[in-house]
Formats: C-alpha cells, structure tokens, sequence
C-alpha cells in the first residue's frame, strides 16, 4: 500500500472557501475554551466588585464621624481651685467632675438654642454625647492647663447610634426597638442638627486613638493595632530578609547538591504550605512557654510571622538566582572572581527585584496574617500604646487583622462599621506594599 | 590569509607555556576525555576542532579549572602552567583566572557600564593603584580589543547596549585588562555574523603578540585562518595536534582527514 492510495489517491482539491465538518469542530472547540475563560474572569471581577462595594459601603462611614459642638466654660473654681495649673494637682478632678461640667454646658447650650427636650431625663440628654466625651475633656485640658478659665467649643463624640442616625444607619423604627435609644432622643439629635450644634468630620481618631470598650464605639481606634502590625512588619523584615537570602545563597549558589539538601529543599517547600495556626502553637510552646517571653508582645508576633515568612522568602529568592543566567556567573569567575565576589558583585543585584517582590509579598501575607497571633494572645484588649522600640517589641499591643476579628465579635452593630474600616485600612496598606513592589521591580529591573 | 601563509608560519622557535600529560575527565560515570597531552606554546594560537562533544571546549575548561564549578566533573592527569601544576592543593583558582583569561561562546557582559566591565578585573585583583591608572588599564583593554575607538564617548553606558561583535570585543577587553598569559577562546565567534568575526579574528591575530590564544571553533576555515598549531578531537580522543598547515593539507590521521574533507563530524 502506498501513501497515494491510503489517502484516497489523487482527489480533487477541495476548495479553501468551503469548510469540512472536522474544521467547524475544531472551531467551536477553541470559541467554546474562549468562553469558558471570559466567563471565569467574569464571575472572579463580579466577585472583586462585589467585594469591594460591600466592604467600602460598611467601613467608609468608620471614617466619618459625627461630633457635638458645644461650649464649654472651664472654671477655675471646679478644675483648678489651687490655680497653680500644675496638671499633678489638677488630676484630682475625676472624669465624673467633668461629666457634670459637660452636662452643664449641653444644657445651658439646649436652653439657648430653645430646643425642648420635652420629658427626657437629664441622663438622657447626656446620652447622646458618647461615655468617652468627658475623659476626651479631660485628657484635653490636663494636657493644656491653660485652657482653665476659657470658653472653648468643645467636640464632643456623639454616641455611636446618634452617629449611626446621621449616616442612616439607626433609624425612628430601630431606635424604638433599642434599649440604647429612644426615638425622643433621636428628635432632640435632629433639633440639634439643625441649629448646626453637630458637625461630621473625617475622623482622624479612627487610625490614631487605640480600642475603646464595647460601649464605645465610637471612640474605638486602629492605633495601638497599628503601631502593633508595624513594629511586627519591622522584626520580619529585619530576621526574615537576611536569614532568608542567606538561606538562599547558600543552598542555591555554594551547597552540594546531596540528598541532604535535596531533603531541605523538599522541607522548605512543604513549610510554605504547613498551616498558619500550627505556626501559632509553635511560637505558644517555644517563644512563650519555653523562653519565657511576654505574651501579646509585637516580638513574639514578628517572631513567629517571621518563621510563616521565611518559606516564601527562600523560595521566592532561590527562583530569582536561578533565573540569573549561568553566563554571568561564568563571566565573573573567568576574570578571576572568587565564588563570593560572583554571587555578591553580580548575581545578586540582578536577582535583587525578585527578591525584593518575593520579600513584599511574604510581608503582605504576615500583615494580613491572624490565626498565629491569636495563639499568642494578641488578641488581647490593649488600650495603651506600646513604647517606641526596643522595650515596645515587649509590650502588649494588637494587630490589623486580629482587631477587626475582635471587632467582628462585639455585639454593637457599630463595630461592624468599624470592622469593615479596618479593613479598608490593612486592604490600603496591602495595596500600597504591592505597589512599592512593582516600582522596585521596575526600577531595579535589568536585562542581560 | 590563505593556504600559502599557513605553511609559511614558523613556530619552532616559542617556549611551552602549558603542558598537559594524561589529562582525564568524567562527568559523573561519564568519561568525557582521554589520555590527552598538548603542549601550548608561547605567543601562538592554538586552535581546538573537533565535532560536538568531542570533549574540546571540556579540555579547554580544564586549562583555567573552570571544570570546578561542575559538581560532577573530575579532572585527572596533570596540567601545568609554567612547569608548576594548577590543580596542586596550594593553587587558588581565583590567582589562576586571573593569569589565565576566557572568553566564552554567548557575549555575556555584565549588565554594567562599559567601564566597570573592562574595570571589574583589575580592581577584584588589585592591580591598579589610583583611578587615572585604572582609566588607563580600561583603555588600553579596549585598544588592544579594537573597541576603544567605538565606544570612547560612551565609557559609562551599559554593555548589554552594544551590538553582538562589540559585545563580544567587551568581553576580551574584560578578560584581557587582567593582563593574562593565557587567553582561552571558547566558540568566541559561533554568536557573531561574519563581519564581526573577521573583526574578532584580525584580533586573535594581533593579540597573540601579548598572549597565548587558545581557542575552540566549529569552524575550520576560521582554525585555518587564525591558528598556528591546531589539536583535532574525536569522541573524547586527543587524534592529532600539530602546525595547522600540517594538519588541514598532511594529516596523518585518517580519521582527522574525514573530519576535514567533510565525512564525519
């Protein structure tokens, strides 16, 4: 048999105009893979969107926050009746004494703007203004003594469900049905607004004051959570950059390639993937337990997002020499440098934006990170603000991403408000971190 | 260069620079060269031929130990540079590369300016004192290179921009600013169009006032126009070395005539 005859001898050309039923097939096969893709990009955009609105709808208003502007006389005779000013003796006026002077101006200021307060109780004018306004007018004048004996326009909090009214989160209906509130309140509110006694502003207070109770939110702030995710950022990148470049170099460029190493590389790998919880219960019986360390502390917490870290770090730094190409080592050994003068002179630098995106990314994923820390304890109830470096790595603090668990769990609908905040806050962070990625990518990037 | 010149060359008169005596080497269980003694004189080219893995450009690795960064590769027999061996225990390979140069196949400049790459050498080795005598390590290399002329106003602009021939000229600029012996020429032109070769080989041509040019080719007509003395390998096997006239118009090997007139390789 020949080939002519196998495939049908000598038949007439078919035309290039007409399509054969095998061609349509194939066709419709690639137009059917292109759908297939399109609609999985479709539904992960419509995810993203979908992601996006939700948390932007809940947490922007975390940024915006409803204050009384009331006048306020600080006497003399109640603050400071030493008149010595010294913020020592003047301490002794408890945040009760500035409850009653605050109540005093409100309504005094009420009674000015002639707006009836009907049958409220005197306790539930005062409700409006958050629990935290007197401490707030406390910490104000005892960092300025001077302030004694002036009239000044005080800012005070407006209790997280009159906020809630202004932002159309609490309404006539729910107020009704709400222990906290009363729509009488809500109507004095409304009167207050309107003779321009309420003021919404950017609340700056959200990323700098640190957590404030249950019955607070309003008051509560990322802060100390804040402060906490950076000094822990600060001890990852300061252990897991050079071990996890060491790390590399050494296994990439000088070890023997033995069963040893091969047994190391497999371990790394399998690290990557090892569970973050179960990090948390290493760093539990090791860091805390056997060495003793402090618990909630950042240097526990950088110490174990440190070891989550350094998998990605190695791995992401051994494919960025391995795609150094072996010519370039080749050059720098032909002119006489030794191994380490190749590896550092020349190989690295131009390995350096992988390993840069490589570190960034790890970062990333230990900032977002919650599981371990709450092992630790870092899921504790900080109000104070740790001490700046050293002694702060010691000192209890929390994180992004366990505050907004926390605030998950609090019953007070506020907190949801200020947990989707949070979030929009460590998604910031996480954008900008990816950002300095890819500019460091480019900027070191260079072709060979 | 023609057939007639080639028979004109005198070479008797140079000094050896490296002898090599029973060289073997293995990749592993792979035994890639066998038994291969080559002297290589001083102020020559000599050219290595040869088809693919006949174990030429292996040989050449072995003459500046490069073979040492192949983790499977072992290197027995003896190889000396000046009557003193180069894989005694008291040799450092960094002092050898620094006396025994390479150029490779692929121009592979370090993406750095033109500058650091023909500077890297001397100050890795100390060799300069102060900056105006490293400005003139540099340019000297690149005269010598025949590539100072082409990129004397742009010193400081990277390597990678050049084109393939000036590349590949920056790359012996780099490996001769060491001011090595040996110069080893690894397929130097098998990258390069055939003006830039002409342009690389005019320079072996010249360098080898200054060095001893070793250099493995593909090609025979380039053996043939750049080489004194030719080494031709077959399957791991030093079969013939001699002057390049002899063995390209009087081999004495059978097989290194197939390879000639085109039968094997």
């Amino acid at each position: 048999m020949t080939d002519a005859t196998l495939h049908g001898g000598h038949a007439a050309p078919r035309s290039l105009l007409a399509t054969d039923a095998r061609t349509r097939r194939r066709k419709a096969a690639e137009t059917r893979f292109r759908l297939y893709g399109l609609t999985a990009v479709g539904l992960g955009l419509v995810a993203l969107v979908f992601l996006m609105w939700s948390i932007l709808g809940n947490g922007m208003g975390a940024f915006r926050q409803t204050y009384f502007e009331i006048p306020v006389e600080l006497s003399e005779a109640t603050l400071d009746k030493s008149g010595t000013r010294d913020p020592a003796v003047m301490k002794k006026v408890t945040t009760v004494g500035y409850g009653k002077i605050l109540q005093k101006a409100l309504e005094a200021e009420l009674a000015a703007r002639n707006i009836d307060t009907g049958t409220m109780k005197a306790k539930d004018v005062m409700g409006l203004l958050s629990k935290e306004a007197p401490a707030d007018l406390r910490n104000m004048v005892l960092a300025d003594p001077a302030l004694v004996g002036q009239t000044i326009t005080f800012e005070a909090f407006a209790t997280s469900r009159v906020d809630g009214y202004f932002k159309g989160r609490v309404t006539m209906e729910s107020a009704a049905r709400d222990s906290n509130i009363s729509p009488e309140q809500l109507a004095v509110a409304q009167k207050m607004a309107d003779a321009g006694l309420i003021t919404t502003q950017f609340n700056l207070g959200f990323l700098s004051m640190p957590d404030a109770s249950e019955l607070r939110p309003e008051a509560a702030g990322l802060g100390v959570a804040i402060l906490g995710s950076a000094y822990m950022m600060f001890i990852v990148l300061l252990l897991a950059l050079p071990i996890g470049v060491a790390t590399s170099i050494y296994l990439e460029e000088l070890a023997p390639k033995n069963k040893w190493t091969d047994m190391i590389e497999v371990n790394i790998a399998n690290l990557a993937a090892v569970p973050s919880i179960v990090y948390g219960i290493l760093a539990l019986a090791l860091f805390i337990n056997f060495m003793g360390l402090p618990q909630s502390a950042p240097i526990v917490g950088g110490l174990v997002l440190t070891l989550m870290t350094l998998p990605t770090i190695i791995i992401a730094t051994r494919a960025a020499l391995k795609a150094v190409p072996p010519s370039i080592r080749d050059a720098a050994l032909g002119v006489g440098a030794s191994k380490m003068q190749a590896i550092f002179h020349h190989v690295l630098p131009l390995a350096m934006p992988g390993i840069l995106t490589g570190t960034i990314l790890g970062l990333a994923r230990a900032l977002g990170e919650s599981a371990p820390l709450l092992l630790i304890g870092m899921v504790a109830f900080v109000k104070d603000f740790p001490a700046a470096p050293p002694e702060g790595l010691m000192q209890p603090a929390t994180a992004l991403p366990v505050q907004v668990y926390q605030w998950t769990q609090r019953s007070d609908p506020a907190f949801v408000e200020r947990a989707s905040g949070a979030i929009i806050v460590l998604l910031a962070f996480l954008l900008i971190m990816n950002a300095v990625a890819i500019i460091l990518r480019r900027r070191f990037e260079r072709r060979w | 260069m023609n057939d007639m010149r080639i028979l004109d060359r005198d070479v008797s008169a140079n000094t050896t620079k490296i002898t090599a005596r029973g060289v073997q080497v293995y990749y592993g269980e792979n035994h890639a060269l066998k038994d291969v003694d080559v002297d290589i004189l001083a102020g020559t080219v000599t050219a290595f031929i040869g088809p693919s893995g006949c174990g030429k450009s292996t040989f050449l690795r072995c003459l500046n130990r490069m073979n040492d960064t192949v983790a499977s590769a072992r290197v027995l027999g003896e190889i000396k540079l000046d009557g003193e061996d180069i894989y005694d225990k008291r040799v450092d390979p960094v002092v050898l590369r620094a006396r025994i140069g390479m150029v490779f196949q692929k121009p592979n400049p370090f993406p750095k300016s033109i500058y650091e790459n023909v500077a890297y050498g001397p100050r890795i080795h100390g060799l300069t004192r102060s900056r105006s005598e490293l400005d003139e390590v540099v340019e000297t290399a690149l005269k010598k290179a025949a590539l100072w002329n082409e990129v004397k106003d742009r010193l400081q602009s990277p390597g990678t921009g050049l084109s393939g021939g000036q590349q590949q000229r920056l790359c012996i600029a780099r490996a001769i600013a060491t001011s090595p012996e040996v110069l080893l020429m690894d397929e130097p032109c098998s990258a390069l169009d055939p003006i830039a070769t002409a342009q690389v080989e005019e320079l072996i041509d010249e360098l080898r006032a200054h060095f001893s040019v070793v250099i493995v080719t593909h090609s025979m007509q380039q053996a043939a126009r750049v080489s004194q003395r030719t080494a031709f390998f077959h399957l791991g096997h030093l079969v013939e070395y001699g002057e390049t006239g002899q063995i390209f118009t009087n081999p004495r090997d059978p097989r290194t005539e197939s390879y000639i007139t085109g039968r094997i390789g």
